[in-house]
């Protein structure tokens, strides 16, 4: 809450009346347009519940939503091999689309940070920040790949390095192997250095990029601009007033589309993995009753936090997801080979820095297996997500300079993501190297992280806390996409009534549960990476909406 | 008795708080007490204006239109959320000690089921507040 200078003394009579819009605090350069917010909307009681949606987008999304479920539940024989063949053709065919799309993102982003521009506040040149550092750094991280980190920290390290090791392999003249690069074959060394540089590659700069990209142009189109918060904003430099017509509706049901499936599945496949853990752990039988109670669970806390809002309800749990993942950390990073980490993190560094351009190469790839099985589907996820952590980033980040964004988007969290990586990924490596043991190396990819800690003290704590935050990240993830597609159906309003909310969060539990017992899952999942291509090019034109925005306000001293 | 009136508004939904601002005339003028109007907004582009400071303004012309009315002291005091829907109760009581109000005049629907989910703004913060709260029922006073 924000004082205004106005506050509780009377005022003699103006003349300014409502003539004329103030900038936001301070100087900025507010967008004039004509269009209302929620003049589109649709606003209603029925059974006495109160509801403000943009019809269209509403409508339409829904109807898309609902036609995707149906087809995939009643006909998934027929519907999963063309969900996967429209994605292999993306990934194989138009890979180059995406690792050439992340290099710009990444590019402008770091450049950014180095320019004049940099110094733009985000809502107005005199407004304060709504969150504090830790609280607001906590939800970016919580919200961009917390989930992931769980998974793939052990995981993929791991797997590359058993493919480095494993060399090259030719049939016909292509290359067989999943290898990054030119392999390693027999050197451990290096293929620790390539396997790391990979993993870090994956979940550093490219990833963070994108989500800066799409957080910055929303942030500044609707702060500083004075457009509704929805993905159809960033298009105005572009296509002027019809955003608001049909090319609009579009971005915004592509939005909500990739926002909504993707959240599903994870919440889906996520669930499945925390149940498959807490059957390796405590013997839980893995059945679908176990799988139908996460999911209510998960969906209840999601509702308890979105009830409670951004400030009380999603900020606290990403701190105390933020503080459990931290002590995680430093449990590993103390009992595994300390120094080895220590030490890895600044090789790691150096490592992913001298790998970067061949690694990010979109061209000539002679590792395709890798370049396309592994970078472009990595890619696509993180390009199909930036619309959901995009707009979330973008509505908490109000009164940062663009500079504190980008630092604080791009630089921090991949630092902490080569931290991450490293502590997990040599301790997991170490295993294999130093003390022979493999069964983390030999186990299913959803239990990797589990058997790993299980050869550290402490394992019933440790694996403990990692199914709570295995959860505690979905909880995050599902309630500030709900919030994120309410916003998004109801026309950029974030003060729509309530119960809308609720809504899309029990759609989330209600269609993962429909999904995980009818299958279909992975087909859905696969649907909504395909998003990844158009918002690729969404992304593009965010790039020059950004450089556009930003060269027309004024800068803070 | 009354020295400052506090009426949270709704600038979207004038229509709603239609009667209850009749009864605040009517007290403001009986215990010669100063109206404080409050309005809460996102951070973010709104139906009601695009900025928190032309919210400000557009809060102040309705407060100034109401003096004409009543012919009472006004005064007005924004309150600028990040998420107003979830806020909107524990920003209410807040400004109510800020404003230094002794009597708060809001309009609320009648109860029902949905309140055990959705809990009405006005029960809540009649129910954490040591001012008066006069709850005005919709279609009162007609």
């Amino acid at each position: 809450m924000a004082k205004q200078p106005n506050d509780g003394k009377p005022k003699v009579p103006d003349d300014t009346g409502t003539e004329g819009i103030p900038a936001p605090e301070g100087a900025a350069n507010l967008i004039d347009t004509d269009y209302v917010i929620g003049q589109d909307n649709i606003t209603a009681s029925p059974l006495g519940i109160d509801v403000d949606l943009h019809g269209k987008v509403f409508l339409f999304s829904s109807l898309v939503i609902l036609f995707f479920v149906i087809a995939t539940l009643a006909l998934q024989d027929q519907m999963e091999p063309i969900f996967n063949a429209m994605f292999s053709f993306l990934t194989t065919k138009l890979s180059w689309v995406f690792l050439l799309g992340a290099n710009v993102f990444v590019v402008l982003a770091i450049v950014l940070i180095f320019t004049p521009l940099a110094k733009v506040r985000i809502g107005g040149a005199n407004a304060t920040p709504d969150f504090g550092y830790l609280g607001w750094f906590a939800m970016l991280f919580a919200a961009g790949m917390g989930i992931g980190l769980m998974f793939y920290g052990v995981s993929e390290p791991l797997t590359h390095f058993g493919t480095a090791m494993g060399g090259t392999s030719v049939e016909n003249g292509v290359r067989t192997d999943w290898a990054p690069l030119g392999a390693a074959a027999g050197d451990q060394t290096a293929a620790i250095d390539l396997s790391m540089a990979a993993t870090i590659f994956h979940w550093g700069l490219h990833p963070w990029g994108a989500y800066a990209i799409v957080g910055l142009s929303l942030a500044i189109f609707a702060y500083n601009k004075g457009l509704p918060l929805t993905m159809r904003s960033i298009f105005y430099p572009i296509l002027g007033e019809r955003v608001w017509g049909w090319p609009g509706h579009v971005i915004d049901i592509l939005a909500v589309f990739a926002t909504l499936f993707g959240l599903t599945t994870s919440l889906g496949l996520g669930a499945t993995q925390a149940s498959a853990g807490l059957h390796y752990l405590f013997g839980i039988p893995d059945t679908n009753t176990t799988l139908i109670l996460l999911i209510m669970g998960i969906t209840l806390v999601a509702l308890g936090s979105i009830m409670l809002g951004v400030d009380k309800g999603v900020q606290r749990l990403s701190q105390i997801n933020m503080a459990l993942a931290f002590l995680l950390l430093a449990f590993v990073i103390a009992v595994g080979p300390t120094l080895m980490i220590a030490i890895g993190v600044f090789d790691n560094l150096l490592g992913y820095v001298q790998n970067l351009p061949a690694l990010s190469m979109p061209f000539g790839r002679e590792d395709a297996n890798f370049s396309q099985g592994w970078t472009a589907f990595y890619w696509a996820w993180w390009i199909a997500w930036s619309p959901f952590v995009g707009m979330f980033i973008a509505r908490v980040s109000r009164g940062r300079t663009v500079r504190e964004f980008l630092v604080a988007v791009l630089l921090v969290p991949s630092m902490a993501s080569v931290v991450w990586m490293t502590a997990f990924g040599t301790t997991a490596i170490d295993q294999v190297i130093n003390q022979g043991i493999t069964a983390a190396q030999d186990a299913a990819l959803e239990l990797q992280l589990f058997t790993m800690l299980e050869y550290l003290p402490l394992t019933t704590i440790t694996s403990f806390v990692g199914i709570v935050l295995v959860i505690v990240f979905f909880v995050t993830s599902s309630d500030s996409g709900s919030l994120v597609i309410d916003s998004i159906t109801a026309g950029g309003k974030v003060d729509a009534p309530k119960p809308q909310r609720i809504f899309w969060a029990l759609i989330e539990g209600a269609l993962a549960i429909a999904l995980l017992l009818g299958g279909g899952l992975g087909a859905l999942q696969t649907a909504a990476l395909t998003t990844g291509l158009p918002f690729t090019l969404v992304l593009l034109v965010g790039c020059y909406a950004i450089v556009k925005g930003l060269m027309s306000e004024p800068r803070s001293k | 008795m009354f020295k400052k009136i506090m009426v949270p508004v709704d600038l979207a939904h004038l229509d709603v708080i239609e009667p209850s601002l009749k009864i605040v005339a009517d007290q403001a003028k009986h215990y010669n007490a100063e109206v404080c109007y409050v309005g809460i907004t996102a951070t973010t582009p709104g139906s009601v204006a695009r900025t928190p400071e032309e919210f400000t303004q557009k809060l102040e012309a309705f407060a100034q239109e109401r003096a004409k009315v009543h012919g009472q002291p006004v005064s007005t005091h924004t309150i600028v959320s990040p998420d107003p829907i979830a806020d909107l109760d524990d920003d209410l009581i807040a400004a109510i000690d800020e404003v230094g109000a002794d009597l708060v005049v809001m309009p609320t629907h009648p109860p029902k089921h949905l309140d055990a989910i959705v809990p009405s703004h006005g029960g809540k913060v009649a129910t954490h507040t040591k001012a008066s709260v006069f709850l005005v029922r919709p279609g009162a006073g007609e």
